[in-house]
């Protein structure tokens, strides 16, 4: 390892190490949904560890002295689902190199920030960068936790997509923001709406799988024999399961960056709300994902219903991140 | 919740024509523009509201309708609630099985000793004792806060009404050494709540001491605007002390419940006019209005108006160039929004500016129906004079001052509005995070001749979640572990 040079803390070479980094995560993302995909392939399908108490008639729980004759009997009205998912070593890898991925891109943010001296989102590209890292990050919390790793391809591709945009098309040198930016609510506003986004992305991703696996599901029940991707996925309930808990996760954290949005549009605008076209749009989504928290408890849109407003919410998501901005004139113009 | 689900909907498709078309509250020109590039389309729709979307009785029925349903939901909730906080948990069903966890274990402990432990097994719980189970229950806090999360949109709701009735908003431009009294024949534009008193308007004043702006030298963001800081100098009421405040983008001040913003600046160059006699007919600074087009590096564009010559009136169409240069087509453009030997052009007009008709004026315009035009500079930079054509006169550029455009508002429902959706924000993590469950811990003495003791857990929850489960599991187990800290202890 060569030690760094000494002007590394000049704003030249932190704003080239963070360009650098661009390219490193890209590279880390591809390689990372290539093995995903490797996995999910050629993976053998393999019942996952489960967190619910697997004790039908067991002891395997005792925490106490194991002396004594244990008569303890647990019945579950459903059994738990278990959960089947492809596995294959090379997934394990791939979980390494995102996760290499995701310290370049946070490696990449924080270089940002210092070469232009404030916080590193002020523009599009910086957005899309940042957005990514949430997304990565949920993924990984998901994969490790609920070892949701068949999530892999679902969450690269649309994180891929939206670097190689930033890449192409939002590139932009780190520069300093324009006076309406220039405020800590930056820090708060637009961080909520980055964790909530990136969680929401990865709501979306585990909406598809599961409408790919519900689907699959319905077919294997009218006696079709699935093959691909939507064949090894696990079980539709777990999927929904999953996604739900994201959007449980993104929704309040999107409530509070509305909130968070409208005391600094009372700052520096001069009013809290005043139907700016991100402001009906970031409504518009809040509506939706409302409505999905709704459905999910109303008999008769359980299931695929919901999932479709859920990915309607996300559609108003993504249409209000990129759309609005060319779309539309209005104070947010500049992201 | 049909209804419910079916409302939400209705107001998410409603809010949308109001992104792409141009609204009044948002911007009266981009209206008065639309209107200019489609005349057929738009007093249509115009009739439909539909440059006023967000106060349309269409989007109102929406928004009203949808309130009404949640009422009507909640407020039923509400008492349902309110009752199960003031009863106990219910008693327990006859058949575990049927529950989504239940388990069975036997002891040595006896039954009271079994349900003495439970009781400590549930702590956290609302706990009933029976003679043969305990009954516990927890997570309340879950629809106690679903029903204040929409209570506090119902609350929300009045705040921004009470707000756009009692509020007002005002806009103004402020030349730097100038002051500003709040009161209404002082805005450019002023905009009243309904149930507003425009003559008792809170009485403070401030000039504005000095301005400075800072820009991007160089690179890609070249010309793009640094920071604004504006020095104001301001009385709360007409003979309270004088205090200063640094008026910032983000740093509105804030003066007796009104807010005062800084949102944007431009230039206000200085002519002197001397008519055919030779007298000074005009002497001050006129602010120029960026040009949308070169807003960026604030290219302006004003008008002069001179109305008391000794002949017939003068008026001058002018642009202000900040930063002249010129561009490959050899026109005069500005190419950096920050003053570097500034010049103006001005065109000429001789006539009636039509001031005396009664009908108002735009001060950033010049009427020339009744006017002609006598002729062209070429650029003048400070203190260039132009002598008018035939001896009518002459301008003299004599220098500029910055200005400042500003905006007052007041809104009493701001405070109570943030206030709600605080709470909004509170009670729906409680609705999304505590999981409500009912805990059932039954004893009976076993059928075997052995003194022992058939314990029963069984668990029910509303939400399914493997957690849920779980923790019915972590509860058999600790029950059964300290009845045998226990049956250990009394042998």
């Amino acid at each position: 390892m060569q030690v760094l040079p000494v002007d590394i803390a000049d704003s030249w070479s932190l704003s080239a190490l963070s360009d650098t980094m661009v390219l490193a995560m890209i590279v880390a993302y591809a390689v990372g949904l290539l093995l995903f995909a490797v996995e999910a392939a050629y993976g053998q399908r393999t019942t996952l560890r489960s967190r619910t108490p697997a004790t039908v008639g067991g002891s395997g729980t005792s925490e106490g002295g194991g002396d004594e004759p244990d008569d303890l009997e647990v019945r579950l009205r459903e059994t738990p689902s278990q959960v089947k998912a492809p596995r294959h070593w090379v997934g394990t890898l791939g979980l390494v190199v995102v996760g290499l991925g995701l310290v370049c891109n946070l490696l990449q943010i924080v270089a940002r920030g210092l070469a232009a001296e404030r916080w590193p989102w002020g523009n599009m590209f910086e957005f899309v960068v940042a957005i990514c890292f949430g997304a990565v990050a949920a993924f990984l919390y998901v994969a490790l936790r609920h070892q949701a790793r068949f999530l892999g391809v679902f969450v690269l591709v649309p994180v891929l997509i939206l670097l190689g945009v930033a890449a192409r098309w939002l590139y932009n040198e780190a520069g300093p923001l324009i006076p309406a930016l220039d405020s800590y609510w930056i820090a708060i506003h637009v961080s909520a709406a980055i964790v909530a986004t990136g969680a929401f992305m990865v709501a979306g991703s585990t909406t598809i799988a599961y409408l790919l696996a519900h689907r699959a599901e319905l077919r294997r029940a009218a006696g079709e024999v699935v093959t691909g991707v939507a064949g090894q996925l696990p079980s539709s309930q777990v999927l929904d399961r999953l996604a739900h808990g994201l959007i449980v996760f993104a929704f309040p954290l999107w409530t509070f960056s509305i909130i968070a949005g409208a005391i600094w549009a009372d700052e520096a605008w001069g009013r809290f709300w005043g139907w700016d076209p991100k402001e009906v749009w970031s409504f518009i989504t809040w509506i939706i994902y409302a409505a999905y928290l709704h459905a999910r408890a109303t008999a008769g849109w359980r299931g695929p219903r919901s999932a479709w407003i859920s990915l309607a919410g996300f559609a108003c998501l993504l249409f209000n991140f990129f759309a609005v901005n060319y779309l539309f004139s209005g104070l947010h113009s500049y992201a | 919740m049909r209804t419910a689900l079916v409302l939400l909907f209705l107001l998410a498709l409603a809010a949308i024509p109001g992104s792409a078309l141009p609204q009044r509250t948002v911007s009266v020109e981009q209206v008065d523009d639309f209107y200019v590039d489609y005349p057929e389309l738009a007093p249509w729709l115009d009739q439909l509201y539909l440059f006023d979307v967000y106060s349309s009785p269409w989007f109102a029925a929406i928004y009203l309708l949808l309130f009404t349903s949640l009422v009507g939901c909640v407020i039923p909730r509400m008492r349902t609630h309110l009752r199960a906080l003031r009863s106990p948990p219910p008693a327990a069903p006859r058949h575990f099985e049927r529950l989504p966890y239940s388990a069975r274990f036997t002891t040595t402990a006896s039954p009271d000793t079994v349900l003495a432990e439970a009781r400590r097994t549930l702590r956290g719980h609302r706990v009933r004792t029976s003679t043969d189970h305990v009954a516990g229950e927890r997570g309340y806090l879950r629809e106690t806060g679903n029903l204040l999360f929409h209570a506090s949109l119902v609350g929300l709701l009045v705040a921004l009404a009470a707000g756009s009735l009692l509020g007002y908003r005002g806009n103004m431009l402020v030349v730097e050494g100038d002051g500003f009294a709040n009161a209404v024949p002082s805005y450019d534009a002023f905009h009243p709540g309904a149930a507003v008193d425009s003559a008792d308007l809170e009485p403070f004043t401030f000039w504005l001491e000095d301005f400075e702006a800072s820009f991007v030298e160089d690179g890609q963001l070249r010309g793009q605007a640094e920071n604004y800081t504006a020095e104001l100098r301001y009385r709360e009421t007409p003979d309270g002390p004088e205090q200063y405040h640094d008026l910032e983008v983000n740093h509105p001040l804030s003066v007796q419940g009104a807010q005062v913003y800084l949102l944007g600046h431009g230039y206000a160059p200085e002519f002197t006019v001397t008519d055919a006699t030779g007298e000074v007919v005009f002497d001050q600074a006129v602010p120029f209005l960026p040009s949308p087009e070169a807003e960026d590096m604030i290219a302006s564009e004003g008008v002069v108006k001179v109305p008391d010559t000794s002949e017939e009136q003068l008026g001058f169409r002018g642009v202000f160039l900040p930063s002249p240069t010129e561009n490959a087509a050899g026109e005069l453009i500005s190419d950096f929004p920050a003053p570097r030997d500034p010049i103006v052009t001005l065109d000429a007009y001789q006539g009636d500016l039509g001031l005396d008709s009664g009908e108002s004026q735009s001060v950033y315009q010049l009427q020339t129906e009744f006017m002609e035009e006598i002729g062209t500079t070429t650029a003048l930079g400070v203190g260039d004079t132009w002598e008018l054509p035939d001896g009518a006169g002459t301008i003299t550029f004599t220098g500029y001052s910055e200005y400042i455009s500003m905006e007052v508002t007041s809104d009493p429902g701001r405070v109570p509005a943030l206030v709600a959706s605080s709470v909004a924000v509170a009670a729906l993590l409680l609705t999304l995070l505590v999981r409500p469950r009912r805990c059932w811990i039954r004893v009976h003495r076993a059928d075997t001749a052995d003194a022992e003791t058939v314990v029963e857990v069984g668990g029910l929850s509303k939400t399914d979640h493997a957690e849920v489960t779980a923790d019915f599991h972590a509860v058999t187990t600790r029950l059964r572990n300290r009845l045998r800290g226990d049956s250990r202890a009394s042998q």
